[in-house]
């Protein structure tokens, strides 16, 4: 385990104001909670009274749920605020919104939300912690953090691998803070698609750009797929789903490119076989559901700095 | 009302005289290289170190009224003017209802006159009914009303057949036509300049070809007409070098920057700062640069501050909701004197930037420092530090990234209207 380091965030906004050391230490304070969550009794005390309340504007199965155990194994109590039943529909605005719910005493706000900066936003304007559950297509930094503990699970490494994402990068708040995390801990990120998705900006930021799949996952590590975002994209991005999937597809053909031991990944939703096809998923070599087990540990790390500022004993 | 200046130093476009004034019921009625020696005076001024301009005028200005007063109103926009030494201001149409008739023209005049401010107003009328882009507003019966310019800024008329039949009819009436170039459809939904900063924020992006195309445009369409076509706030060094070369090539074309275009980069916006969210967008560095650039060569030829107050309620929100624009009215000198400090610019420039073409192009009689003129004058404490506040702002609105910075150089008397009026400091 790396050395215990001070904690000094109040809220979780993004892996860019994170240090390398920072990321190491949530993530193994994050394997230290695996075992937790392979105990019969999957409960322990640690953030009994505290409380962590849901915010999502918008649509969330996984990390939703994920953010809700996490907190309920650690004994905190959750409170889940759903859009469509909540005074938002009624024209309120998200200050607020916030500055209600932080009179309500709670510790944490866990936001999903369409526009890109509001958590960094309230995080300015209230007491209570805030974690990014996804801002528009800025980041979602939770989940590139599960991506690395499932990395780190099979490739037992954190760094010097190439790692390949591919598809639609340009609305992907997954394949920003993965390209930041993963360039911070010293990883070859490339991005992998059709150019319409992959602005060249991106390599001042240190990745490496293909548009030929082939040629992008080749000898690759990892292979991390993404989902194509419909409903953040105006027209023209692609001609066609049917060309889509017949040039930029994971299938059994394609995933041949990379290492022999290459992993597969896909933070989720699934759009089966357009991005992804399904032999591909139940391919041995695709992690897709260690993805979600490990999310359920990154979270619980994510909310026990928070809270405690990685004091209190586990 | 009798006023003497002594000892101070007047700045025009065509340069700096020691010259001692002598004001009386509102014209100047003595210029000379002695000191006014008139015993009774009502104002004797004797300060070397302040500087007398024509008064200044901003061409580019959201006033808000009729509509959205609680932004800002005809009255406050005034005061702004007033506390920024601006004693004329052209305002857009963009209210509602939008001034497109010459009824919401003639109520916008008659407003102005009711504040007995010590500034002029000059309403510019929309190019098309609603800003719409469809059908033109009736220039003629607008230019009676008071109209000095047309423009349907804020948006761009897309079809470039209706801003051609626009320009020609502008023509047949002498008005200038001043044009928002943008193409939208490159720029649909963008927030900040695209680029690094907006792969880094996560939002969309408005491409510099937005502007790029439009004002290539807008160039090529007055080179057909023959009309006269205003471009505002220009932003990119491809937009100043496109303005530059149609200007050689003898096109009938002027244009304006502001002053966040050649102080501020895309880089204010970080942390998603929605003060400095503004259309067009702060862009890079390179393009202050072409900006400061095109100001000392004479290619940008005014210097207009495009003052959009919002309410806070309009811009404390989610980055992606917030609205366009920052207040400018009394900043605009301060952060122009600053480019005369750094060397961009010299006084008689700035003279003729914030004083004489802006009028000249809207076709407005230029004030001039000589006996027998009506005095309109500014008083300038070029040295004068001060911290632009909440406070310290007339605006009803304070949307501007420059709040909290010191200012340097401030406007502390107005002499119009055969009045003379003191700038709270």
């Amino acid at each position: 385990m790396a050395e215990k380091i001070k904690w000094v965030h109040k809220d979780f906004i993004s892996l860019d104001n994170l240090s390398k050391e920072e990321i190491l230490y949530v993530l193994d304070v994050a394997s230290s909670f695996e075992e937790v969550l392979k105990r019969d009794v999957k409960k322990v005390p640690t953030l009994r009274g505290k409380s962590v309340l849901t915010l999502f504007y918008e649509p969330s199965t996984r990390t939703r749920t994920s953010f809700e155990m996490a907190a309920k194994i650690l004994s905190a109590d959750t409170i889940n605020v759903s859009v469509s039943t909540s005074s938002v529909s009624k024209g309120e605005t998200l200050l607020d919104t916030i500055k209600n719910i932080e009179a309500m005493s709670v510790d944490v706000v866990v936001i999903r939300h369409s526009c890109s900066g509001v958590p960094e936003f309230l995080a300015k304007k209230t007491k209570a912690s805030i974690i990014n559950a996804g801002d528009g297509r800025h980041e979602h930094p939770t989940q590139a953090l599960l991506d690395m503990l499932t990395i780190k699970a099979f490739k037992n490494t954190l760094q010097g691998l190439k790692i390949a994402i591919v598809g639609d990068i340009l609305h992907s708040r997954v394949a920003r803070s993965n390209l930041i995390g993963l360039k911070k801990l010293g990883n070859e990120v490339r991005f992998v698609g059709p150019a319409t998705f992959i602005p060249e900006c991106f390599k001042e930021l240190g990745a490496e750009i293909y548009y030929s799949l082939e040629e992008g996952i080749y000898d690759a590590d990892v292979v991390m797929v993404l989902r194509l975002q419909k409903e953040r994209m105006g027209a023209g991005f692609y001609p066609s789903e049917r060309e889509y999937a017949r040039f930029f597809s994971i299938n059994k053909k394609t995933m041949h490119y990379a290492k022999k031991d290459a992993i597969f990944m896909h933070p989720g939703p699934v759009n089966r076989g357009l991005e992804i096809t399904s032999d591909v998923l139940n391919d041995k070599r695709c992690v897709v559901l260690n993805q979600v087990t490990k999310g359920v540990a990154v979270r619980m790390a994510v909310l026990y700095l928070l809270l405690t500022g990685g004091k209190s004993e586990n | 009302m009798k006023i003497k200046l002594n000892n101070l130093t007047i700045v025009t476009s065509s340069g700096l005289f020691k010259k001692n004034l002598l004001i009386e019921k509102g014209i100047i009625k003595q210029v000379s290289d002695k000191p006014i020696y008139a015993k009774f005076v009502d104002v004797a001024i004797d300060d070397k170190d302040l500087l007398v301009f024509p008064g200044f005028f901003d061409m580019h200005v959201h006033l808000r009224e009729p509509g959205f007063e609680y932004r800002e109103d005809i009255e406050s926009g005034m005061k702004a003017a007033v506390n920024g030494g601006i004693t004329g201001i052209a305002c857009m149409a963009n209210t509602n209802p939008v001034n497109d008739n010459a009824v919401i023209t003639h109520f916008i005049k008659c407003r102005a006159e009711q504040t007995e401010l010590p500034v002029s107003v000059y309403p510019v009328a929309a190019i098309t009914k609603g800003l719409k882009g469809e059908q033109i507003v009736e220039m003629g019966d607008l230019k009676n009303a008071g109209a000095v310019a047309f423009s349907d800024d804020g948006s761009a008329v897309e079809n470039s057949e209706i801003l051609r039949r626009a320009l020609e009819y502008a023509k047949s009436f002498d008005m200038p036509i001043i044009c928002h170039s943008e193409e939208k459809s490159l720029s649909k939904d963008g927030q900040v300049n695209e680029g690094i900063i907006s792969i880094k924020l996560g939002l969309k992006g408005i491409p510099r070809e937005s502007e790029i195309i439009g004002i290539f445009r807008d160039i090529t369409l007055a080179k057909l007409t023959k009309s006269r076509v205003h471009i505002a706030h220009v932003s990119t060094e491809e937009g100043v070098d496109l303005i530059r070369k149609a200007k050689r090539a003898g096109i009938y074309v002027t244009c304006e920057t502001c002053p966040h275009y050649f102080h501020l980069t895309e880089e204010e916006v970080l942390g998603y700062n929605t003060f400095a969210k503004v259309n067009p967008p702060l862009r890079t560095y390179k393009d202050v640069l072409a900006i400061r650039e095109g100001l000392r060569d004479g290619t940008i030829d005014v210097i207009a501050s495009d003052h959009a107050p919002h309410h806070i309620d309009e811009k404390d929100i989610e980055f992606e909701k917030a609205n366009f624009g920052m207040i400018g009215l009394e900043t605009l000198l301060p952060l122009t004197l600053e480019l005369v400090r750094q060397g961009v610019i010299d006084f008689k420039d700035l003279a003729e930037k914030l004083s004489r073409k802006p009028r000249q192009i809207l076709g407005i009689n230029p004030p001039v420092i000589k006996e027998g003129e009506e005095a309109n004058l500014t008083i300038v404490d070029p040295n004068y530090k001060w911290v632009l506040t909440k406070e310290s702002i007339c605006s009803k609105s304070f949307n501007t990234p420059f709040l909290g910075k010191t200012m340097k150089g401030k406007a502390i008397y107005i002499i119009k209207g055969g009045q003379f009026f003191e700038i709270n400091k």
